[in-house]
């Protein structure tokens, strides 16, 4: 293999064990800022308890997201500084932003969090992780809009042999950016939500301290509601907006091969890219792509065949990942709905097999999260830049096949290491439970 | 041309306030074993950088960051060739912070002994990697027209090796004072016994450092031009007797004091000696990677330099803030008590 193959598979292997914990931390976040500030404004000590077993999980998580992030950053120069030095102009700004505006906050704030139960008053502890959640999220915006550059580049020109920036602001309210943040923001919610509920119906299953995980489980459904919600909604704007600028992609994504008006959306589909067609069509709803697409029922869809082979995104892959996407998208609404129901009637016990469903439905959303990144990514290509720049001319001159070889590798085994550490470690907290012995708990003794 | 000039001096300030900063975590780490007898030393010397350590490494992301916004070229080339260092420090990087985070979390011995011999390691490897890094952009990268001409082994040449042991003895002092300036009782006295043992060998190795600058690099060029910024190295050799001075007087926070100042003049001498490069070539100067040729455009700084001044000095503030809520000293009492910390 080539130093542009390994190095484009350690990027996807680097930046995908770096999304497992980041959508997590997104929701948990604000969940735990919200247990906290419910303990603090009412003083009862179920919050208290909630805060600190659902915090403890959370901070296994952050730690991980964190350390993994810088690889990221540095990877930017290691395996494509060619990349970095063409756009760098453009693409520096918002993670040097990010660094200073959202890092730093979150980096500062956590440490509080963690250390500052009796050194702090309980109002400013609470603010805090309010912080934490702040940052965390917001750090997520520049890096999204970093990603929605290279997906719909704006505000630039080429000059002096590069990108240069001419237009900051275009590239801040860049909708490809703004839709790709609120789309992914909310998933990283479903994600949390799911966690809370998969690890609340273990106990309830168990019948251990059902107070605790009813609340929790309820709190949690509430909040998958309005995420799984938003995701679609969210992402149905996202999907227009890629139909809009990234016509390629978006033919990917449905696999249509011929440009026509008023495309239909076949439920069973199968593409062959070899023929250039689809193996299997059945199940058609008339028109509903262009109408998805467009929000026109006779909107005009450009067919992969109009884009010259070399500039197409592989297609099945694309389009299974997509689908796939889709369908948990819309069975984590059906479930956050249900869920919402049981809980607020009070009858989750009573349905020991919804909540066997909710335990084994707690890994689906990191799935789809992931599924999402490859629609995202794998859609671009053959671009780095779309239209602008192509992932090929993006590599580094400097590093070699077996430099990359041995970091690939390296990289593999370090992560693999560590994610079974992780998913060990949580397992263990998680089913151990909230300590129950208050006096354990050390509260903030400040007002 | 001034916001070229601007950068380079934040670029500078952003690497030395790092390793100001995570050079007494970094410290810390690589003693932990050695002072902590037991584990509840160790847990102790572990909770001292706790608070702190998170966000005192995202200078370096920041440093980082910067170095790609401000001087993309400059970062593009850099981070390529010294591929295989940087990935290392990565790795060690990477073990260092889930270690913290670990140690604790499980009751087994042997379970603590693997994360504390980790903590060692991947504190250690940083400090040694950062300094092998910063002697040979000192002495200058072999690139040319072609490209670069290195590799990990050439990396590891005399003066990049001096500079490397120069950090490593540095940051070990640096932590040794922080963690005799948050300790209590025994463990507060070894950490100073253990920064008035290596204070002589820094000594030795600074000079030495001084000394072969002279001939490894060109660093010095810029003092003979304008001789006034030789206050700047003679103010590290001011403050590296301070610590020395202040330690045998028994103040050790003023001693501590003396080490910040210390690792921030080494720093700006080095990239004083620099300027108007960021990395120099040793084959041939016209190919040198200066802020002129490497930086963004004056468009790019300019929003750059809106947004540090806007945010930067609440980050300052708010750090401030922590450090003095956090102030104090560790206690194996207080550690034990709390169920949350490392």
């Amino acid at each position: 293999m080539d130093v542009l193959t390994l190095s484009r598979l350690q990027f996807a292997i680097t930046s995908m064990f770096h999304f497992i914990f980041v959508p997590l931390t997104l929701g948990l976040s604000i969940m735990v800022a919200y247990m906290e500030t419910r303990y603090v404004s009412s003083g009862d000590e179920l919050y208290l308890k909630m805060t600190k077993f659902w915090g403890k999980l959370f901070l296994i998580n952050f730690a991980l997201g964190v350390v993994t992030g810088i690889t990221l950053e540095f990877q930017f120069g290691m395996n494509w500084a060619e990349y970095s030095k063409y756009v760098g102009d453009i693409f520096g700004a918002p993670l040097a932003i990010e660094a200073t505006m959202a890092f730093f906050l979150e980096s500062v704030f956590i440490g509080v969090w963690i250390f500052g139960w009796n050194k702090v008053s309980k109002k400013m502890h609470a603010i805090s992780i309010w912080l934490v959640a702040i940052a965390t999220n917001l750090s997520g915006l520049w890096i999204l809009l970093a990603n929605g550059w290279m997906q719909h580049p704006v505000g630039y020109v080429l000059r002096n042999g590069r990108a240069e920036m001419v237009d900051f602001m275009a590239m801040v309210t860049n909708p490809y950016g703004l839709l790709k943040f609120g789309h992914q923001i909310v998933s990283g919610y479903t994600v949390a939500a799911f966690f809370v509920m998969g690890v609340s119906a273990w106990h309830l299953l168990k019948k251990n301290k059902p107070d605790f995980f009813k609340t929790s489980f309820k709190m949690a459904a509430t909040f998958g509601l309005v995420s799984t919600l938003l995701v679609a909604v969210i992402g149905d704007f996202h999907a227009v907006e890629v139909a809009k600028t990234q016509p390629a992609k978006f033919a990917a994504m449905e696999s249509v091969w011929e440009t026509k008006r008023g495309v239909g959306l076949n439920l069973l589909l199968i593409p062959d890219e070899i023929k250039e067609c689809n193996a299997l069509e059945r199940i058609c709803i008339p028109n509903m792509v262009s109408l998805l697409a467009f929000h026109t029922p006779n909107a005009e869809i450009k067919g992969l065949k109009d884009f010259p082979k070399s500039e197409r995104p592989p297609v099945t892959p694309v389009f299974y990942s997509f689908r796939l996407m889709v369908g948990l998208g819309i069975l984590f609404f059906v479930l956050s709905l249900v869920a919402v129901f049981l809980s607020r009637k009070g009858k989750l016990e009573n349905y020991p097999l919804f909540l066997k469903i909710m335990l084994f439905a707690l890994p689906l959303p990191y799935i789809a999260n992931q599924l999402g990144w490859i629609v995202a990514e794998m859609g671009r290509q053959p671009w780095i830049v779309y239209g602008v720049l192509k992932t090929s001319d993006a590599v580094s001159k400097a590093i070699s096949t077996p430099q990359v070889l041995v970091s690939l590798i390296g990289f593999t085994l370090l992560y693999g290491t560590l994610g079974c550490i992780d998913i060990y470690l949580l397992t263990k907290l998680a089913r151990k439970g909230p300590d129950d012995d208050l006096s354990a708990i050390i509260k903030p003794t400040r007002n | 041309m001034e916001l070229q000039i601007l950068w380079f001096v934040l670029w500078a300030v952003l690497w030395a306030v790092y390793f100001m900063l995570d050079g007494f975590v970094l410290g810390t780490g690589m003693l932990h074993i050695f002072l902590g007898k037991n584990d509840g030393d160790r847990r102790v010397i572990i909770n001292t950088i706790g608070p702190v350590w998170d966000g005192n490494e995202v200078w370096l992301i920041t440093a980082g960051g910067a170095t790609f916004a401000a001087f993309p070229t400059t970062y593009a080339l850099m981070f390529s060739y010294l591929y295989t260092a940087l990935l290392l420090l990565l790795f060690a990087l990477i073990v260092r912070g889930v270690s913290f985070e670990f140690r604790g979390k499980e009751d087994s011995a042997l379970w603590k002994r693997s994360w504390d011999f980790a903590i060692v390691v991947s504190s250690f490897l940083p400090a040694l990697l950062f300094g092998v890094a910063f002697g040979n952009i000192f002495a200058g990268l072999p690139m040319d027209a072609t490209g670069y001409h290195g590799s990990l082994i050439y990396l590891l040449n005399p003066y990049g090796l001096l500079t490397g042991i120069l950090f490593v003895l540095l940051f070990l002092i640096h932590g040794a004072l922080y963690l005799s300036v948050k300790t209590v009782g025994d463990l507060s006295r070894r950490a100073h016994a253990m920064a008035d043992k290596l204070w002589p060998a820094l000594l030795v190795v600074a000079v030495a450092f001084l000394g072969y600058t002279k001939f490894a690099s060109r660093l010095y060029d810029n003092y003979f031009s304008a001789p006034y910024l030789l206050i700047v190295p003679l103010l590290a050799v001011a403050a590296l007797l301070g610590i020395r001075i202040l330690t045998a007087k028994g103040n050790l926070l003023g001693a501590f004091a003396s080490s910040c100042v210390t690792i921030l003049m080494v720093v700006f001498t080095g990239v004083i000696g620099l300027f108007p490069n960021l990395i120099p070539s040793n084959l041939d100067p016209a190919h040198s990677l200066t802020i002129f040729n490497s930086s963004s455009s004056p468009y790019t700084l300019k929003i750059m330099t809106l947004v540090v001044a806007m945010f930067l000095p609440i980050v300052i503030a708010y750090k401030i803030w922590v450090y003095r809520v956090f102030r104090g000293k560790v206690t194996v009492e207080e550690v034990l008590e709390d169920k949350q910390a490392y």
